[in-house]
């Protein structure tokens, strides 16, 4: 090891704190006779070269680890379209109940009818909010949820004999899931373009759609957090031609107890638990993506579904159903962290959420617009885009401006998306944080805009005190380093 | 002054009057004028809010009604796996910086994250042998899929041989992911060829009956038509067990539940992917790349992005767009504090506790030990009555049997064993089983 000096953390990697004969953790002793070993040739060679490293070790390693991020717990994190909103901890402690937490998927369904009832429930509170009553809870993210809706129009149409509808359309502004998804789904993306105030052009739209569509993928509001002023004329285009619409859930946020989805015409939809409903991101995971459809799509859903006969509660498969997405009933422990967001807001705190996700965002798009620029200038819903392109002629960009926010301690907001906007800022600040707060960012953003003028620098080297300055990215792509290896060393690099 | 009514909204009426000014409207109601009138603000049909004393007597009111492994004996494998998880796993994962951060966009403020990724990645490579593995997959199953979507990428071939001692579901998962793509799925025996046109071999071991293939015949088999070996294993098997990377497969999946996530009904869990070096590109998800910053310290970043759906959007190796890191930090919070011995100490246990169980089982009259190969901790037993019977006998016996798998072997129950069943309780099992199994218990001979 090379010298330590003072505020250095020691960030060495376990193997590299490994000492031959350390354990962390006394397993119990065999209770039976030993059994014959089978052959050695089944056997390993050799054992597998995981760290020896004692107990005490373990904890302040992961717990100093724990420190050097940014999270909900410690920080105002809006960053956009990811509804960093506060998870609660009591949800924690139900979803580790051993009643919960201990229980295998494997069991009969007359033992678990605890946790069916759980998910039936939710299954049905989802169904009401967003006005589609046939749900899935299976899909493990938002991705699988696409991919699930999209696999349910398609055995729609199949079973329609209309197996020439090939086309998803989507609007430019669409996360890079959808496109992705829908290649999955055997299906050619096409895109249309946005109009000037954010919203889907309708015109284009209307000479994009023909019998070869199965589905317009729409994010509401949109990833500009906007919502859709045509959103009835666009539904039924769509409807018109013969497709389906499927609603990108990821901004639902700002539409409980406002509007349900299907109301409007959607046809399809997917939910993300760990944002809209609270559950934790845990630095990119688990989530959950439930996938809602309207009655019609019902059989076509993914299996399994929970069913109620009377008292008791069945796993299920769809008449019709598209199959299996993963292992076995979906996320169960988030699907509790759910279920209980959704039992302690109840029908009108839920409508509360988004009443005070619309409010924050707009008090922010508010004060920081003229300065920063705005993608689109309309009243937003649950969040706002900054474009700050003067700045970025000084010499600045969103990336020094979000990189500077972490001196001040803020989690940068999503940069560069959607990708229709220059120098994207998209800012979700949630209805979890105070007014106090909002008035610091906004004092804090101030702030960075006059440094632009005043030491830009104080920018461009941005972020200052954190474990690490800004990362060689490029290099790490170019010279791919993705595991430890035993004949190197940390100290190497200083 | 009215009270707030959500602990989680710190708005109250007097911070929205003077929001709503600032922002320049008089009302909520004023910002959501795009949304149609005529369904703006439609009634909810949903419970009345519950205080959290309230709720935590309902959801435990829930848990209750479910029969828990622990307070039972369980008995029951089948892709999901009872283990101790150690106390150290359970206090790191409550530390709400790893809980409640998201995607480490933003390397900066998310190095804690960014090095249990990286030693994450670290630990699959040596626990499989493989050169590269990524942050995760959703789980174990999905992994497995994407591994065969993966070959086909590398190899430009349309044909996937899959062995079928693989567990059933895994095959319903990769007809889902697959059957957009023009791919087509061909179900293969240990004596069948591989058509030579195959993109891939897939194959699980242990398999759905819990017997350990032969992977490196496996893997030749493959390469001999040009194919990759595509191989689901059991992680903990490999405290003991040949990896798969001296085995010479190409492509590694693993559901890694067992290394230190609760079983919670099914998920969340993680997925384990690694490959060879050569191959890396065509990995799906997210990868974690060692780095350095600007002072030329060393840091972590996610890296080869460019396979990855927000950049390469419909061109992308996956929709994926998680790494399911919290579970991740549970796996490798687990293999830090049980080590290296302890990783070989839990696969003995388990592999001694169930060929226990199996040769206690085998004296049985009328249960049959169909496992003739090596097994690890689970093995196919043939009841002398239906399984679901005999389960439920066991249930009022505080214990919940093997997993049933008379769907595709006659009166066929998976039993398996982990370090978790004591001796009392594998022989209350075998007990139990000798009286369930006699005539005079009732339903035999159905």
């Amino acid at each position: 090891m090379s010298t330590p000096f003072p505020g250095e953390i020691d960030r060495r990697l376990l193997n590299e704190r490994s000492v031959s004969g350390r354990i962390g953790l006394q397993v119990q002793e065999l209770d039976v006779p030993e059994q014959p070993l089978p052959d050695a040739g089944l056997l390993r060679s050799e054992p597998a070269k995981l760290p020896e490293v004692s107990q005490p070790e373990v904890v302040r390693y992961f717990t100093t680890l724990s420190t050097m991020n940014f999270s909900i717990d410690t920080n105002f994190y809006p960053l956009g379209s990811c509804t960093m909103k506060y998870n609660p901890k009591v949800n924690e402690e139900m979803a580790f109940l051993p009643g919960m937490a201990g229980i295998h998927p494997n069991q009969p369904d007359e033992t678990v009818q605890g946790a069916l009832q759980l998910i039936w429930e939710l299954q049905e509170d989802l169904g009401e909010i967003t006005g589609l009553p046939g749900v899935c809870l299976g899909p493990l993210a938002g991705a699988q949820g696409e991919y699930s809706g999209l696999m349910v129009a398609r055995a729609y149409f199949q079973e329609r004999g209309e197996t020439g509808r090939t086309v998803a359309l989507m609007p430019d502004s669409a996360h890079g899931t959808n496109p992705a998804s829908a290649a999955m789904a055997g299906l050619e993306v096409v895109t249309v373009p946005s109009d000037s105030q954010g919203n889907v052009d309708v015109d284009a739209l209307k000479g994009l759609v023909d019998g070869r569509t199965c589905v317009f993928m729409l994010t509401l509001p949109s990833t500009l957090g906007l919502f859709e002023t045509n959103i009835l004329e666009i539904t039924k285009i769509v409807h018109d031609a013969g497709g389906l619409v499927y609603a990108d859930g990821a901004n639902l946020n700002a539409l409980l107890g406002i509007v349900k989805l299907g109301d409007l015409g959607f046809d399809i939809a997917h939910s993300n638990l760990h944002k809209t409903f609270s559950t934790p991101h845990g630095g990119g995971g688990p989530g959950s993506g439930p996938v809602l459809v309207s009655e019609s799509l019902a059989p076509y859903l993914p299996t399994p579904v929970v069913t109620r006969d009377g008292d008791a509660y069945h796993l299920g498969s769809p008449d019709k159903t598209v199959g299996r997405v993963n292992g076995f009933h979906g996320s169960f422990g988030v699907l509790v962290r759910a279920y209980a967001y959704v039992r302690a807001m109840g029908a009108d705190g839920l409508r509360e959420v988004s009443e005070n996700a619309i409010i924050n965002a707009n008090y922010i798009r508010t004060a920081l617009s003229d300065e920063f620029g705005i993608a689109a200038d309309r009243v937003c819903m649950h969040e706002c885009v900054l474009s700050p392109q003067a700045q970025k002629a000084k010499g600045t960009s969103a990336l020094d401006i979000s990189k500077r926010l972490i001196d001040y301690g803020i989690h940068p907001p999503t940069m560069y998306f959607p990708l229709i906007v220059p120098e994207a800022l998209m800012v979700e600040p949630t209805e979890t944080e105070t007014k106090d707060t909002l008035d610091r960012f906004i004092a804090v953003m101030r702030q960075i805009g006059k440094e632009i003028y005043s030491d830009p620098d104080l920018l461009h080297n941005a972020p200052h005190d954190t474990p690490n300055t800004r990362l060689d990215e490029a290099n790490a792509a170019r010279n791919p380093y993705l595991r430890w290896q035993p004949d190197e060393d940390l100290s190497a690099a200083d | 002054m009215t009270t707030n009514t959500s602990p989680y909204i710190p708005n109250t009426d007097a911070d929205r009057e003077a929001m709503l000014a600032a922002i320049g409207v008089k009302s909520f109601e004023d910002l959501v004028q795009d949304v149609p009138a005529e369904h703006r603000f439609p009634d909810l049909d949903i419970r009345q809010s519950l205080s959290e004393f309230d709720l935590t007597a309902e959801i435990a009111a829930l848990a209750s009604r479910n029969a828990t492994p622990g307070e039972y004996a369980c008995f029951l494998g089948g892709g999901a796996y009872r283990h101790y998880i150690p106390s150290v796993v359970k206090s790191v994962v409550a530390r709400g910086e790893f809980l409640t951060s998201y995607t480490p966009y933003q390397p900066e403020v998310a190095q804690g994250t960014l090095q249990v990724g990286f030693e994450f990645q670290s630990m699959i490579c040596e626990i499989t042998d493989m050169e590269v593995a990524n942050a995760g997959m959703y789980d174990g199953p999905t992994a497995f899929a994407e591994g065969a979507l993966m070959a086909c990428r590398v190899t430009r071939r349309q044909k996937i041989a899959i062995l079928d001692t693989v567990e059933p579901r895994n095959i319903e998962i990769l007809d889902a992911y697959s059957r957009h793509q023009g791919i087509e799925i061909v179900l293969i025996g240990h004596d069948g060829d591989i058509p030579d046109d195959a993109s891939c071999l897939m194959f699980q071991s242990p398999n759905q009956f819990g017997g350990i293939e032969d992977m490196a015949a496996l893997a030749d088999k493959a390469h001999a038509v040009g194919a990759l070996a595509v191989a689901s294993v059991n992680p903990t098997s490999l405290g003991m067990f040949r990896s798969p990377g001296e085995c010479d497969v190409d492509i590694v999946a693993a559901e890694g539940q067992a290394l230190g996530v609760p079983l919670s009904y099914g998920g969340p869990y993680v997925g384990l992917f690694a490959c060879k070096d050569a191959h890396k590109r065509q990995m799906p998800g997210r990868i974690i790349g060692r780095t350095t910053d600007t002072k030329g310290r060393i840091g972590y970043a996610l890296t080869l992005q460019t396979r990855e759906q927000h950049i390469r959007r419909e061109r992308a190796t996956s929709n994926i767009c998680t790494s399911t890191a919290l579970i991740g930090l549970l796996m490798t919070t687990y293999l830090a504090v049980i080590g290296k011995e302890g990783f070989r100490k839990v696969a003995e246990l388990c592999y001694h506790k169930a060929h226990y169980a199996a040769s206690q089982i085998a004296k049985l009259s009328g249960y049959t030990v169909k496992s003739d190969g090596p097994f690890f901790h689970e093995f196919l037993v043939e009841c002398p009555q239906s399984p679901a019977d005999i389960n439920r006998a066991l249930l009022d016996r505080k214990i919940i049997g093997g997993h049933d798998l008379s769907d595709r072997s006659p009166n066929g129950m998976l039993i398996c064993v982990t370090e978790t069943n004591t001796r009392d309780e594998i022989d209350a099992l075998v007990e139990a089983l000798s009286n369930i199994g006699q005539p005079s218990a009732g339903n035999g001979g159905k």
